[in-house]
């Protein structure tokens, strides 16, 4: 052990350029080993860039090798269904010769775990993967070191296996890391690039493991958000206008505090009823009465395109332009240009947004169903006035995120209502709340004009989408003319000229923009009478793609004909987190209600190394069957600012009968590096559905979702 | 208002007093601290909440605990017995049947109700039975497969 790198846990014992959560974190884990991971590293910055956040102080991974030789892995990652708890263990316990089974996660706790942007972006494998693999074989080589010196024998000869290192030539001469961590107190800040494994040593990532928080979930014993207690707690009911922009005007709420146990506190225009029981608040606080100031809102959901495209302002080139636009038009043979229409969605997680709050003294703690832990603790802070370093936040498992779980009202709520009550409080939206005040993914319209050659090349893509965002407008063929225009905040800039919140949605902006560019190669590849896969083919030259849609094409078995063939099947492909997606679907459409049936999608996946396959290919299942929701029934309807979906009864999300059949292939891609993996799939599910509607029928739908009264009105009437 | 209500809980008397009129859901998870019944709409219309009272699955966000009375009550806290996982809850393990887990209590108990019903279940049965139960994740097809491989373990072991 070089102890030039060994840093003492006595805080005393620190040198001075270590920060301050630094000297938390060493005092609140104890003895052992333990690995800190600094920010150098490229893809740390690069997954920070991506966040909008500033940088973390100095660290940004730990682990910690524990006297019982049990590994704790300390990620600012939050796990909402994703599977990480298992992906991110698999990383660890590779890089460090251990089993899975000896990883403990801590995730998310912000007095513990390093600093994070927050779970969204499918930026886990790709960008916290990579630094703590590193952080993962750099305490290898620490566990090496210390064998070395214990054995008495040198580095070259040790190995390491399942938590014990041996001398290769003698392998009774043996150490457990439990052994080598036992009485130590070592801190070992990583090299930035410690030699992690080649894929060829690799023998748990890239390995099938079931979900490790499995057993805690089919037993009720894992907790959410809306199941922490703590002695006194009270749960509020808040008084809400759901009108948007509404202003409270007056106030009665003496008939809810002559309820008993009912006591209502006041912080500003936050007004809400307390009790121990959630549903006696909700009753008490039924009898308040309040009045607001309402705007009028002319704008609707069927207004909303109109609205959109006035208010549009100057749009920002994606990537860089290419040859000529005019040059385009004088090649084209075929010219087509249309507008596509994408609705409001809601992220409509089963958990709603949740959190529980105890304000003791000066100190606030948050247990929050929330993807950004972090920036939620500045959010308390600001809100409540008091340093980040007083704020701490404990993410319980998720009930779904989706993007709507990166915004965190109901947890400042439930802070500033427990400061005002001098208790713990817990505020946990109903459904209704959760329709009103989700930052819904945004109505959006996208405007394409394509030109094809009379050899069916594309020459000319002029693309303009508007507020959707960027991410998966840049098309990826092979066209000499082309730009690809964004207009409007998309989901990250404020509201706008939308009506109400947007945010980011699984993939956000991709979903619109693939199924706007994917619809719109299909009607290209009608009107050349090309065989719509075969005319992606002739009109791409990324080798990943052409790979991946190869791949589609073979296991479906996939057969050329010009569409509409009357099969009913559909091809769409897309980007998404560098990784490459190609699915095909087989729809029936029933002409005379409009009502289209899914009868199978089958998704290839180019996501490089697959961590755990099995996690991916429920990421892919996941995403298929949530993607049918946006592509065929959810719409988030309104009026006079007011939302008209209030619960599941009108907002139509996927059910069991509402199932495909689904096929998943996962290229095998060992060599290359891990890539997203919880949003990829979904993008393709509005082309894809709706290519297969056309072909079934030869209605072209460009309006999202594709509802049974949109589908019966596109019909062709001789069809 | 307040009435004190008996019945059996996971195999064990139990009793509240409060309003009787109040949905079981909240006694259950605030009076009682069993959390693992969730709230997902409160209007019966996801499912997440199902319990069963007399085996029979029922959705707590719409049930007065003063029905309650005298019947026996299993939420999914005492699905398990002698330490052991009820085999649906296995076979929800073994297929990675689930993913942020919100949905799966009451998607095992509403399965058990089926199980109770029909024992050895079609595909098509599995998915009428379950089709008022939502999920966003989409673990839907992981979910038809454990139910009916659970059906296949407990008829092996009602046999031996």
């Amino acid at each position: 052990m070089n102890e030039q790198q060994g840093l003492e846990l006595d805080p005393r014992g620190i040198s001075t350029d270590l920060s301050v959560s630094r000297r938390d974190f060493l005092k609140a884990v104890g003895g052992g080993i333990v690995i800190l991971f600094l920010v150098g590293d490229p893809s740390v910055l690069e997954a920070q860039r991506r966040g909008g956040q500033g940088l973390p102080d100095d660290f940004n991974a730990f682990l910690r090798i524990g006297p019982d030789g049990r590994v704790t892995c300390f990620t600012g990652k939050i796990e909402q269904g994703q599977g990480i708890i298992t992906s991110l263990a698999q990383m660890l316990a590779d890089e460090m010769d251990v089993s899975v089974e000896s990883i403990d996660m801590t995730m998310g706790d912000t007095s513990v775990c390093p600093y994070d942007a927050g779970t969204y972006g499918s930026l886990t494998t790709r960008f916290f993967g990579p630094p703590l693999r590193a952080a993962g074989a750099e305490a290898r080589a620490v566990l090496i070191e210390l064998a070395a010196e214990e054995l008495q024998a040198p580095k070259d000869r040790l190995v390491a296996e399942n938590g014990v290192v041996f001398d290769k030539n003698q392998k009774d001469k043996r150490v457990a890391y439990a052994d080598l961590a036992k009485g130590k107190a070592i801190a070992r800040r990583a090299n930035p690039k410690p030699p992690t494994k080649k894929p060829s040593e690799l023998r748990i990532m890239g390995k099938e493991f079931l979900r490790r928080d499995a057993t805690q979930k089919v037993t009720g014993e894992a907790q959410y958000a809306g199941d922490i207690r703590l002695p006194g707690m009270l749960y509020a009911k808040l008084v809400r206008s759901f009108v948007h922009g509404a202003k409270l005007k007056s106030v009665d709420t003496s008939a809810a505090e002559r309820v008993e146990g009912a006591k209502v506190v006041r912080d500003g225009d936050l007004i809400a009823v307390l009790h121990k029981n959630p549903d006696e608040a909700a009753l008490a606080a039924s009898q308040i009465k309040a009045e607001f100031d309402s705007p009028t809102l002319d704008v609707d959901s069927e207004t909303i395109f109109d609205h959109l495209l006035k208010n549009a302002g100057e749009g920002r080139l994606v990537g860089s332009p290419g040859g000529q636009l005019d040059e385009g038009e004088r090649l084209a043979q075929t010219i087509v240009e249309q507008a596509y229409l994408d609705g409001y969605k809601a992220h409509a997680a089963i958990e709603t947004h949740t959190a529980l709050a105890n304000v003791e003294g000066d100190k606030v703690t948050v247990w929050a169903s929330t993807q950004t832990p972090f920036p939620l603790r500045e959010q308390v802070a600001r809100e409540l006035g008091i340093p980040p370093a007083d704020v701490r936040v404990i993410p319980p498992f998720v009930g779904g995120g989706f993007g709507g779980k990166t915004a965190n009202q109901q947890a400042i709520e439930a802070a500033k209502l427990s400061r005002a009550a001098g208790k713990p409080v817990q505020v946990a939206w109903s459904r209704e709340e959760e329709f009103f005040y989700d930052t819904f993914r945004p109505a959006a319209v996208v405007k394409i004009k394509s030109g094809i050659s009379k050899e069916g090349k594309l020459v000319l893509w002029d693309y303009h989408v508007y507020f959707a965002g960027e991410r998966g407008a840049a098309h990826f063929y092979d066209i000499p003319n082309h730009r690809t225009v964004s207009v409007g905040g998309g989901f990250g800039g404020g509201a706008g000229p939308h009506p109400f919140a947007t945010g980011a949605w699984r993939a956000p902006a991709n979903n619109t923009n693939t199924f706007a560019r994917e619809s719109q190669i299909d009607i290209m590849a009608a009107k050349a009478k090309i065989d719509p896969v075969e005319f992606r083919l002739k009109n791409l030259k990324d080798e990943r793609m052409i790979r991946v849609l190869r791949a589609a094409a073979d296991k479906f078995n996939w057969k050329p004909a010009v569409a509409p063939s009357g099969r009913g099947l559909g091809v769409a492909c897309g980007i998404d987190a560098d990784t490459y997606v190609a699915a095909i679907a087989h729809v029936e459409v029933d002409k005379r209600t409009g009502r289209v049936r899914v009868v199978s999608v089958s998704c290839a996946q180019d996501m490089g190394l697959a961590i755990n396959p099995e996690g991916a290919r429920i990421q892919m299942e996941g995403c298929i069957t949530m993607g049918m929701g946006y592509a065929l029934t959810e719409d988030v309807r309104f009026k006079g600012g007011r939302v008209l979906e209030r619960n599941f009864d009108t907002y139509e999300i996927p059910r069991f009968s509402s199932l495909p059949k689904i096929e998943t292939f996962i290229l095998d891609l060992k060599d290359e590096p891990a890539h997203g993996g919880g949003e990829p799939a979904i993008i393709t599910m509005g082309a894809v559905i709706s290519n297969a509607i056309h072909d079934a029928v030869g209605a072209r739908m460009l309006r999202l979702p594709m509802t049974a009264d949109r589908v019966r009105m596109a019909v062709p009437a001789a069809s | 208002m307040a009435e004190t209500i008996s019945f059996v809980l996971n195999g064990k008397p139990a009793s509240v007093t409060t309003d009787g009129s109040r949905q079981l859901l909240w006694v259950l998870r605030t009076d009682l601290g069993l959390t693992g019944t969730k709230c997902g709409c409160a209007q019966a219309l996801c499912g997440a909440c199902t319990v069963l009272v007399d085996n029979r699955p029922v959705r707590s966000c719409i049930y007065p605990v003063r029905n309650a009375e005298g019947r026996e009550i299993v939420t999914i806290e005492g699905l398990a017995r002698d330490g052991n996982l009820h085999p649906l809850q296995k076979a929800f393990v073994q297929h990675d049947a689930l993913q942020c887990g919100f949905c799966t209590p009451g998607m095992i108990l509403t399965a058990y109700g089926l199980l109770q019903r029909t024992p050895q279940p079609t595909r098509e049965e599995v998915i009428q039975a379950l089709d008022q139960n939502l999920c966003r994740c989409g673990a839907h097809t992981r979910i038809i497969d454990a139910v009916q491989s659970a059906a296949a373990e407990m008829k092996g072991e009602q046999s031996k």
